[in-house]
């Protein structure tokens, strides 16, 4: 059989949970016979792929590449898994959202912050516009599990992994993502 | 007729970091550009909250070096309360970066960087990767695995977590280090300085196979900033700022953090959202901020001390000034900085668990607000970070302002893709080899995920061939 294909994508966050899931230190070579990590930030050169099993997505939905990413990851991904507090309630990424309108915090940030040469950055095709409000990724894609935590640790994210990848999807959510 | 080159993550899918190269009418690099795509706002967002929050919630800036943060930002708080820390809570937080030195070094080596220098720049894409390290060198592999997480158990062990820790506050340390867990620390130490010493061993003995890497990798002349101690010994955590040129000449001495605005100012950009410190007294009002390009982080911080105040990493550091020949200018080096970084950290930490005063039970000063306004500074694994607060009386933040490592590295960053670009591609044909180029001189830097670029591991690229009309005339993409 073939082993599922695994992968992990990273939008608005701070790397964080991509940190947590290192701290699974030596298990990451149990990973490696367990699953093909075919796309990841730390791994990979491609373009998300067609036919993934299971994808973890850290991060919110911040700005329109991070919207892109989300949709051609659920279009390509069988399971996914909103992955640590900002994924699952924009957490920290969304503490802008009641400051209103982005524009005006970065007119703040890029044209009042710098010494000189203040200007909005807007190249187009290079930096992403930002989105209205930064969202969690159930709203942006529909999502198939939660993983609490900021982040999780590496121990309840091999828990839930190693679930996953054996098929035993009802017990996740009530026993083995527990916080704390 | 010009072109536009622009190196792409795919789809912009990773989309954090890109880069543009533009090419002059005769296909040549006339200009070369990074470009950091993410926005999360932490300057405006922290106003309003309050101080004893700002450590917990500022680590939430990145979390590759989230004590950075908590250890700035804890600083800035000491200083707001005007107190004198407990000397136990000093020599803890020292350990706690020196753990983070550990780690956040050794995933720049040994998960994101080994794979090119030890596979190759040239080693087919899909293998040249942790994993692709994992099947090819498990034994190297696995080591720097345990390293990394050596590092990251020194965090958990005084402030609570591997990854965004609770126990770094305003005042201290929330609660004091057990002998038994010092012991533990103690034990997993001398195969941490074996496999340190091994990877510095297999990195000079690589060195001689990069000699092109080293003279094109940002190899150019520029002043390197980082915390020293008055006795100019290597310095992470206090210190003053400490300035030198391309030639190891010292341009500045004794300037407190706090006074980081005397030299250092932010230009903005069109195209990042990544501001650009500068080195204020070298750019006149409408000079290019170009002119006061500096840079951070291990390679600064080598040239800038004059011993790394501990024996096996002293002899390292003259071997490092030997192969350099004095002030090390070239990015390429950083790699091997981080190394001797690693190397000094596991020595200096021995001495502090070795001190019996490391597990007193007296680690947090209590007070109120007394100052309204403090910076505070501590050396991120990638180069000097500044948290500078602004409070009410009830110590509610009303400014905030945070000049992040990476940032200051923007403008060399920049100077070293342009001479990477320069010296591997040749007319408008690119070679497939060069993109991977480009982000090696990227990676040198170890520019920090979520701090600034937001480009952990390889950046997935597409280069366009774009016409002066914006019209697509190639497209090359590496997967
Ligand atoms: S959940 Fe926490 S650790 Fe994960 S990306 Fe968000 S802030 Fe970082």
């Amino acid at each position: 059989m073939n082993k599922p294909r695994f992968a992990t994508v990273w939008l608005g966050g701070c790397s964080g949970c991509h940190m947590s899931f290192l701290d699974m230190d030596e298990w990451l070579f149990e990973l490696a016979e367990l699953v093909d990590v075919v796309h990841s930030p730390i791994v990979d050169v491609k373009e998300f792929p067609d036919g993934v099993d299971i994808t973890l997505v850290e991060g919110a939905v911040a700005n329109e590449d991070n919207v892109e990413v989300a949709r051609i990851v659920r279009s390509r991904s069988r399971i996914v898994v909103a992955f640590g507090d900002c994924a699952v309630s924009t957490n920290v990424t969304g503490m802008r959202n009641p400051l209103g309108d982005p524009q005006s915090i970065l007119e703040r940030v890029y044209i009042q912050g710098p010494d000189r040469d203040g200007v909005i950055p807007a190249a187009e095709g290079i930096v992403p516009p930002l989105l209205p409000e930064v969202l969690p990724l159930h709203k942006v894609v529909p999502v198939d599990y939660y993983m609490p935590g900021c982040p999780p640790t590496a121990a309840e994210i091999r828990r839930a992994v190693e679930t996953l990848i054996a098929g035993r999807l009802g017990h996740i959510v009530t026993e083995d993502l527990r916080r704390g | 007729m010009s072109e536009v080159v622009v190196i792409d993550p795919v789809t912009r899918i990773e989309g954090h970091a890109k880069i543009t190269l533009a090419l002059d009418g005769d296909g040549r690099v006339a200009d070369a550009r990074f470009h950091v795509t993410e926005f999360r706002g932490f300057e405006e967002f922290c106003r309003g909250r309050p101080v004893w929050e700002m450590p917990s919630l500022t680590a939430r800036t990145c979390g590759i070096c989230p004590v950075s943060h908590l250890l700035a930002s804890a600083k800035t708080g000491d200083a707001i309360m005007g107190v004198t820390i407990p000397p136990a809570a000093v020599k803890l937080r020292r350990l706690v970066n020196l753990g983070q030195i550990i780690q956040s070094h050794s995933l720049s080596f040994f998960h994101l960087s080994a794979p090119d220098l030890l596979l190759g720049m040239d080693a087919d894409p899909t293998a040249r990767n942790i994993f692709g390290l994992m099947a090819a060198e498990p034994e190297l592999a696995r080591r720097g695995i345990r390293l990394r997480s050596f590092g990251q158990s020194v965090i958990e062990a005084i402030a609570g977590r591997k990854v965004h820790s609770p126990g770094i506050v305003p005042g201290g340390i929330a609660s004091p280090l057990s002998e038994e867990t010092r012991d533990g620390l103690r034990a997993r130490l001398p195969e941490a300085q074996a496999t340190i010493t091994d990877a510095l061993t297999l990195f000079t003995g690589l060195l001689d196979r990069f000699h092109r890497e080293v003279r094109a990798f940002g190899s150019f002349p520029s002043l390197h900033m980082g915390l020293a101690n008055p006795a100019g010994t290597w310095e992470h955590y206090d210190g003053h700022l400490r300035v030198v040129d391309a030639g190891g000449a010292v341009v500045v001495e004794g300037i407190a953090p706090a006074d980081y605005r005397t030299i250092i100012g932010e230009a903005g950009r069109h195209d990042s959202y990544l501001k650009s410190p500068y080195f204020k007294p070298l750019v006149d009002d409408g000079d290019d901020p170009d002119a006061g390009a500096y840079r951070v982080g291990p390679l600064a911080r080598l040239n800038v001390c004059t011993t790394m105040g501990v024996p096996t990493a002293d002899d390292a550091l003259a071997e490092f000034r030997e192969r350099a020949g004095g002030t090390a200018n070239s990015s390429f080096f950083y790699h091997y900085a981080r190394l001797i970084e690693i190397l000094a950290a596991t020595e200096h930490l021995a001495a502090l668990l070795d001190d019996p005063s490391i597990t007193d039970s007296r680690v947090r000063a209590h007070a109120g607000i007394n100052h309204v306004h403090a910076v505070g500074a501590s050396e991120a694994p990638r180069g000097t970070l500044f948290h500078e607060y602004t409070v009410d009386d009830h110590g509610i933040l009303t400014d905030v302002n945070m000049i992040i490592a990476t940032g200051q590295n923007n403008l060399a960053m920049n100077a070293t893709i342009l001479q990477i670009a320069r010296e591997w591609i040749d007319g408008p044909t690119i070679p497939e080899g060069v993109l991977n180029r480009v982000e090696a001189g990227i990676r040198a830097f170890d520019p920090c995920l979520s701090c600034s670029t937001h480009a952990l591991g390889r950046l997935p690229m597409v280069v366009e061939l774009v016409d002066a009309a914006g019209a697509t005339i190639d497209q090359f993409r590496r997967d």
